[in-house]
């Protein structure tokens, strides 16, 4: 594996930490979180896990600015909104069948000046070849497989080049290698990044996490998690790393039953 | 495809023979292949003069109602005093039958080019818009958030996202018009013209020369059919990343 990359220039030389106060969104009437107090530590992963349905999605949706109804405060470690800070990456990779990958990964320059400047796409092809893509630049997404085009989504949110990146369950659609390879690719390239995880996968929140928290309740509430040592990547065969998933895994089974209590515990 | 379109070409005129041997009617009232075929040769240079007017009306009517359409269909999707008042207008335009006010138009643009030409956007008209404002409302809502998470312009997201989303639905939109196109046209030189295939009919009709009526309806069909053809021609050329998938789910 070659030496981490890192964006020539990047106008975040400082990494941005993210304060979220008094988050609260409500469907229906029922808050599906209300008084939430969350903080995401400047330049590290922090990895969210929780049952499906509790709200991961929605509170990651809240601090992209995605939800019209969701209210708190959600600031930069500096003060500042978040507006212009933040990339988003989803479990659909969401290129757009019309564009080329080239086109697809310099799509954030194209919305907001019209066009990519040649210097981006320069970038653009060196972050392809670091992915392995560099041959497939002028193809349609149509053409590429399930991992081939998230990583082309993962480019287009590197291009960005935003010192925050929302990540919700990117990769959880992949078959297993190559969701594990992706990991890997997306840790060494989002190095010194603020980033929150959105997965329902433990392993995944062990081997990338700074930090881990759980979701769970209703209203739902976030208790950290504990962390195996050493810094992510983590490797998932040694003994405490597995006692931890173990352990984790009971916690997310117990939260899930807490919230259909029909479902049956361990 | 050829041999398929050639079996079937075949087979109609076939059908249509029998049709005359069975029911032995007189020429005036159901002529041959064979007298259609002799009037089309024999009166070529006068079917080809007014097919070609045809033809002009049927492509500028596609051309205009294909730009006020999609226009149309623009307006709505980007200002909402738009939607409000220029939709109601839209759907009450196509309540009046365009055969209603047929005369009228003949009245106020005269017996030439442009009220057959303003027929046939009107009939046009109607399908674009509305299939492309349904393509431009149903963009999937994922690339609208990712769109708004690199801060894109209502406009941007609008030239970027929505509007090449909204293609294939403009496409068969478009398809749907050059079927119809024919219709608009025709119309107009029955109610009043001194050229073009609908013209030629009703004169050939009222002289009883019912074999140039047929000849000048088999042109008609010809028309139609090409303009269709070269419609879904240019459309797949425009859009070759739309997939097909009707082979997937063919019945053998």
């Amino acid at each position: 594996m070659s030496a981490p990359f890192v964006l020539p220039a990047s106008p975040h030389a400082t990494p941005l930490a993210v304060q979220i106060r008094g988050a609260r969104l409500a469907f229906g009437g029922v808050p599906l979180f209300s008084d939430l107090d969350f903080q995401l530590e400047a330049g590290r992963w922090t990895c969210l896990l929780g049952p499906s349905g509790i709200g991961k999605s929605t509170l990651l949706r809240l601090i992209a600015g995605l939800t019209p109804t969701g209210t708190g405060t959600i600031s930069a470690g500096d003060g500042a909104g978040l507006e212009g800070r933040i990339a988003w990456m989803a479990q659909d990779d969401l290129l757009l069948p019309w564009l080329d990958v080239l086109g697809n990964v310099t799509l954030g320059a194209r919305l907001r000046q019209g066009r990519a400047a040649p210097g981006l796409i320069e970038l653009a092809h060196v972050l392809l070849r670091r992915v392995g893509l560099g041959h497939r630049a002028n193809e349609r997404p149509a053409t590429l497989s399930g991992g081939e085009r998230q990583r082309a989504a993962l480019v287009r949110t590197l291009i960005e080049d935003r010192p925050i990146v929302l990540m919700d369950e990117p990769f959880s659609a992949l078959d297993a290698i190559t969701r594990w390879r992706l990991q890997a690719e997306a840790a060494s390239l989002l190095r010194g990044r603020t980033v929150l995880l959105v997965t329902h996968d433990p392993r995944e929140a062990l081997r990338l996490g700074h930090r881990i928290f759980i979701m769970s309740g209703t209203p739902a509430r976030l208790e950290a998690a504990p962390c195996p040592p050493g810094e992510p990547l983590r490797r998932p065969d040694d003994e405490t790393f597995r006692r931890i998933e173990a352990a984790l895994l009971g916690r997310l089974v117990a939260a899930d039953s807490e919230r259909q209590p029909g479902a049956g515990g361990p | 495809m050829i041999t398929r379109a050639f079996v079937t070409f075949a087979g109609l005129i076939a059908a249509w023979q029998v049709l005359v041997w069975a029911t032995a009617l007189p020429i005036y009232m159901l002529p041959g292949p064979v007298q259609t075929a002799a009037a089309l040769v024999d009166r070529y240079d006068i079917i080809l003069w007014h097919g070609a007017v045809t033809a002009l009306e049927i492509v500028l009517g596609l051309v205009f109602g294909t730009i006020i359409g999609s226009g149309s269909a623009l307006l709505l999707m980007r200002f909402r005093q738009a939607r409000r008042w220029l939709l109601p207008m839209l759907l009450v335009s196509q309540a009046i039958p365009v055969f209603a006010i047929a005369p009228l138009l003949v009245l106020w643009l005269g017996y030439g080019l442009a009220s057959k030409v303003a027929m046939a956007t009107l009939i046009i008209f109607f399908p674009v818009a509305a299939t492309f404002y349904d393509g431009l409302r149903r963009t999937h809502p994922g690339w609208l958030d990712l769109a708004r998470t690199m801060q894109a312009s209502p406009w941007a997201t609008l030239r970027h996202i929505r509007l090449p989303a909204a293609l294939p639905a403009l496409a068969s939109g478009l398809r749907v018009a050059a079927g119809v196109a024919p219709i608009g046209a025709v119309i107009g030189e029955w109610v009043g013209s001194s050229a073009g295939l609908g013209y030629l009919m009703l004169q050939a009709n009222a002289r009883l020369q019912t074999d140039l009526m047929f000849a000048a309806l088999f042109v008609l069909a010809l028309l139609g059919v090409a303009l269709y053809f070269a419609v879904d021609f240019g459309l797949r050329r425009l859009l070759p990343w739309l997939p097909d998938t009707r082979h997937a789910t063919d019945m053998e």
